[in-house]
C-alpha cells in the first residue's frame, strides 16, 4: 500500500484526499504546524483505515528544518511513494499591498517553502527513480487579478516549478500532479461569503486522490474550472483591465 | 446524494419561526472553543437544523455550528463500539460501518442529522420498542462547559451532567465528541412487510403481534377518513436481513435486488389538500400484505431522496406535531386526537403512528415513554393551525401524554410541565452562557424558579 507524506496535513483539503488513501490501507506521515489538529487528524485516518499514521509538527517556513522532516518521514514509512504538499494561507490582499513585509510572508509560506521542500522531494524521487509529487497550487495562478494576485503569484510561481519539475522528472518515471482548485470551503476560506461557486473539501479530495492515482499532470478540481480558467486566460488584457475579479 | 451534501441553513425545517441570530460561529475542532469571554450574546450548538420547531434556534443570540467537527476518533470492530466527533452526521457513519458489517442502534427517519443532535434530542426511530432511544446507547461523550472545562460524562462519571445532556436540548453545553454501540448486522438489507390494517383496534393487534419478532415497527394511518374507515392505514414492520450463505459481506452496500415502492411521503407534501389521495394510496396496496427484501436507505429515510422537501410548504414554512399519548387504558384520547385532525382537514393526510415501549432512557428530559405516539405535518395557517394545535395539546395533558420539543414551534409552558415534569431538577445543569429559543419561550416569566 502506499506510503504518503502529507506536508499541510491537517489542512480540510488535504484531509479529504487522505482519508481516500487511509481507506485503501495506505501509510501517512503528516505534517503541519499545529500538533492538537494533526492528533485529531490522524485518529480519523487511523479509524478509516490507514495502515500507519504519523505526526510531524513543523512549520514551513523553517526551510533548514526541511531535509531532516524528509528523512524522518522516510524512516518511519519505511520508504515513500507520494508526496503531497497542502499547506498554504490567504492573506488579505489589501495588508499585502499596504506592506511589503506581509507580501513578502505571504511569499514565503505560499511559494518560498514550497519551492525548498520541492527539490529536495524531487531529488530524492528522481533517485529513486518512482514516485508522485502533488502540490495544491490553485487556479488563482492562473492570471493575476486584483482580489488576489500575491496569492495568485505564489501559486502562479508553484504552477510553473511543478511544470519544470514535471518535464525534468518525467524520464526518471516520477509523476508530477499539479492540483488547481477552484474556491473551496474551508477554514481558509471562512470569512468570505459562500456562493454557489464555492466547492466541498470532499469534492477535491476525490480529486486529489483521483489525480495522484492516475498520474496525471494537471488537475482542475472541481474540473469545470478547466474551462472557466480558459475563458478567464483568453479575455484580452485590454478588457480584463476594466473588470473588477 | 453523497453523504457529505447536506444543505443546510441556519433555520429549522420547519422554517417556523424565522430566526434572526447575532452570529453564527463555527467551533472546527474539539480542542478550540470559542472564545466565551468575548461573547456578548448567548450561545447555541446548532447541527444540521433538523428539527422543526424553534429548540435548534436561538432567536438573536449566536448560533454555533458544530458540523465541522466530523473526524472518527476510535472504532472497535469486533465490539461495535465507536467514538466519533458530534458534528458528524449518521449518513457519513452508515458509509463507514455498515461495510464492515454494524448499524446504528437507534436512528430517526432521516439520516442527515449529526450525533450531536441525535443526543440532545435523545431521538428515537422504528425500534424503540425493543432499543429505546439513541441515549440508551451512548457510552460516553465530551462535554465543553462556558468556563473552559472539558468534562468526560458518562453513566459513572459526571453521570448527573450525562443524564441532562442527552434529551437537553443543547443547553447543556457542547458535545465535542461521544462513544455509542453499534448494532451487528449482516448484510444492508431489510426483510420487510407492509400489511394494510382497518382500524385502529387492528393497528393495536398488529403491534402487539409484532412486538416480540419484529426490531421495526412503524404505522401509517390516513386520518382524514371518517365513518367505518376510520384508522385505517399501512402498517410497516421489519427485520435486518440475513443473507443467504454465500453472501458476502463486501456486497453489504450494493443495490437492492428487490425494490419496492416506498415513497408515500413525497405525495403527502404535495397533496396536502387531496382527499382522494389517501384513497389512492390506501388502495394502492390491493393485497393484504407485501413482503420484500429492502436496502436499509430506502426502508429508513425514505423522505431523504427528495432534497429540502421542507421547501415546499413555501415561506410561511410548517409545523410538525408529534405526541405520545398512553392507550394501555383507554383509546379514547388517540381516537379523539386522530379524530379532531381529520375533521379540521388541516393536518398532512398521513399520520405516522407508533407505539413506544418501556426501555427507559438515561436523559432527563426524553421523549419517549410508554405509549403511542403519532406524529404529522400541519402547514402554517397562522391562529387557526395555532389553535388546533392547542386543542391537541389539551387532550395530550388530560391523557397524561407528552409533546416532542424537538417537532414543536406553538406548546404552552403548561403542556412542558406536564410532559417534563423534573424539568427543574434539568434546569440546574443548564450552562449559563447557552440559551435557545425554545427554552426562552418556556421560561417566559418564570426565569426567578431556575
Ligand atoms: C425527515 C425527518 C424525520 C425525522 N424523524 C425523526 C424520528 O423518527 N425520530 C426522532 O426522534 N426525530 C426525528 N426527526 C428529528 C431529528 O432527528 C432531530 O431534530 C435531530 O435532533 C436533528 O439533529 P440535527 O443534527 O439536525 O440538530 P439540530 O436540529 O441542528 O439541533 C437539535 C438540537 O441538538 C442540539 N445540538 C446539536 N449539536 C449539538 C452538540 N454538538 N452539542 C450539544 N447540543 C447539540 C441543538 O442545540 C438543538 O437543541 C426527524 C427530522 C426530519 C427532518
Ligand atoms: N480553500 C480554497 O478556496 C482554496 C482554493 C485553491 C487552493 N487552495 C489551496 O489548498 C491548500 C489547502 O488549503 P485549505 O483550503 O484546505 O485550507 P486550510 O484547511 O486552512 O489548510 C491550510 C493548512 O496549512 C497550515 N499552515 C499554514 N501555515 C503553515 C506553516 N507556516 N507551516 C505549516 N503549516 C501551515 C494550516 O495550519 P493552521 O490552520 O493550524 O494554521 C492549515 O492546516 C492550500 O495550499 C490552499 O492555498 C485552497
Amino acid at each position: 500500500m502506499l506510503k504518503i507524506l502529507v506536508v499541510g496535513g491537517s489542512s480540510a483539503i488535504a484531509h479529504e484526499a487522505a482519508r481516500h488513501f487511509a481507506a485503501d490501507g495506505g501509510s501517512l506521515f503528516l505534517v503541519d504546524i499545529d500538533a492538537e489538529k494533526l492528533d485529531a487528524v490522524a485518529a480519523d485516518l487511523r479509524t478509516r483505515g490507514a495502515a500507519k499514521v504519523e505526526t510531524h509538527v513543523l512549520d514551513v517556513t523553517a526551510i533548514d528544518q526541511h531535509q531532516a522532516m524528509l528523512d524522518a518521514a522516510i524512516a518511519s514509512l519505511d520508504g515513500l511513494d507520494a508526496v503531497l504538499i497542502a499547506y498554504g494561507t490567504l492573506g488579505k490582499q489589501e495588508e499585502s499591498q499596504a506592506d511589503v513585509s506581509v507580501a513578502l510572508r505571504e511569499m514565503n509560506i505560499n511559494l518560498i517553502s514550497v519551492i525548498a521542500l520541492l527539490t529536495i522531494v524531487a531529488n530524492h524521487f528522481e533517485a529513486q527513480k518512482r514516485g508522485c509529487i502533488a502540490a495544491i497550487s490553485s487556479v488563482a495562478g492562473d492570471r493575476g487579478r486584483q482580489s488576489n494576485y500575491v496569492y495568485g503569484t505564489a501559486k502562479a510561481g508553484v504552477s510553473a516549478f511543478m511544470q519544470g519539475l514535471r518535464n525534468r522528472l518525467a524520464k526518471s518515471g516520477v509523476s508530477v500532479v499539479t492540483i488547481k482548485p477552484g474556491m473551496v470551503d474551508t477554514p481558509m476560506t471562512a470569512h468570505m461569503k459562500k456562493t454557489p461557486l464555492f466547492s466541498k473539501p470532499h469534492v477535491v479530495g476525490k480529486a486529489i486522490y483521483d489525480g495522484m492515482r492516475q498520474g496525471r499532470g494537471v488537475v482542475y478540481a472541481p474540473w469545470y474550472w478547466r474551462f472557466v480558467m480558459l475563458i478567464i486566460r483568453n479575455i484580452p488584457e485590454p478588457i480584463f483591465k476594466r473588470m473588477s475579479l | 446524494m453523497h453523504s457529505a451534501n447536506v444543505t443546510k441553513r441556519y433555520e429549522s425545517w420547519g422554517r417556523y419561526p424565522k430566526p434572526e441570530h447575532a452570529a453564527v460561529e463555527h467551533m472546527r475542532w474539539c480542542h478550540d472553543p470559542p472564545d466565551f469571554a468575548t461573547l456578548d450574546h448567548t450561545v447555541l450548538p446548532f447541527g444540521y437544523g433538523r428539527s422543526y420547531g424553534d429548540s435548534c434556534l436561538n432567536n438573536g443570540g449566536i448560533l454555533l455550528d458544530i458540523t465541522e467537527l466530523r473526524r472518527l476518533i476510535d472504532f472497535d470492530a469486533e465490539k461495535g463500539i465507536i467514538r466519533c466527533e458530534a458534528g458528524i452526521t449518521l449518513a457519513e457513519l452508515l458509509d463507514f460501518i455498515v461495510p464492515h458489517g454494524w448499524f446504528l442502534p437507534v436512528t430517526p427517519g432521516t439520516k442527515f442529522i449529526s450525533i450531536g443532535g441525535a443526543i440532545a434530542n435523545d431521538v428515537h426511530g422504528k425500534n424503540h420498542h425493543v432499543d429505546g432511544t439513541f441515549g440508551c446507547h451512548v457510552t460516553q461523550f465530551e462535554l465543553l462547559r462556558s468556563s473552559g472545562e472539558h468534562l468526560i460524562c458518562s453513566p459513572q462519571e459526571n453521570s448527573e451532567l450525562y443524564r441532562a445532556t442527552i434529551g437537553g436540548l443543547g443547553l447543556t453545553g457542547i458535545i465535542t465528541w461521544a462513544e455509542f454501540t453499534l448494532k451487528p448486522i449482516l448484510s444492508a438489507y431489510v426483510d420487510m412487510e407492509r400489511i394494510r390494517f382497518g382500524n385502529l383496534e387492528e393497528f393495536f393487534a398488529l403491534a402487539d403481534e409484532s412486538a416480540e419478532d419484529y426490531i421495526y415497527t412503524v404505522g401509517w394511518l390516513d386520518c382524514l377518513s371518517q365513518g367505518k374507515n376510520f384508522g385505517r392505514g399501512l402498517y410497516t414492520r421489519g427485520n435486518h436481513h440475513d443473507p443467504p450463505l454465500d453472501a458476502v459481506i463486501n456486497d453489504i452496500q450494493a443495490k437492492p435486488k428487490i425494490t419496492l415502492p416506498i415513497d408515500f411521503p413525497n405525495f403527502a407534501i404535495n397533496t396536502l389538500t387531496v382527499k382522494a389521495f389517501n384513497e389512492v394510496y390506501y388502495r394502492s396496496q390491493l393485497s393484504k400484505i407485501i413482503r420484500g427484501v429492502v436496502h436499509y436507505d430506502p426502508f429508513f429515510y425514505p423522505l431523504d431522496v427528495a432534497n429540502d422537501w421542507n421547501r415546499l410548504y413555501g415561506k410561511r414554512g410548517f409545523m410538525q406535531y408529534q405526541c405520545v399519548v398512553p392507550y394501555k387504558d383507554s383509546l379514547e384520547p388517540i381516537k379523539e386526537i386522530i379524530r379532531r385532525i381529520g375533521v379540521s382537514g388541516q393536518g398532512s393526510p398521513l399520520v405516522v403512528f407508533k407505539i413506544f415501549g418501556d426501555v427507559e432512557s438515561p436523559g432527563m428530559l426524553s421523549f419517549p415513554r410508554p405509549g403511542v405516539t403519532l406524529a404529522l405535518d400541519f402547514p402554517n395557517n397562522g391562529q387557526r393551525t395555532l389553535t388546533l394545535l392547542e386543542d391537541l395539546d389539551r387532550i395530550v395533558r388530560e391523557s397524561g401524554g407528552a409533546k416532542y420539543p424537538a417537532k414543536d414551534a406553538h406548546m404552552s409552558f403548561e403542556s412542558f410541565e406536564i410532559s417534563y415534569p423534573n424539568w427543574q431538577e434539568f434546569a440546574q445543569h443548564i450552562d449559563p452562557m447557552f440559551s435557545s429559543s425554545f427554552w426562552r419561550r418556556m421560561m417566559a416569566g418564570r426565569e426567578q424558579i431556575c
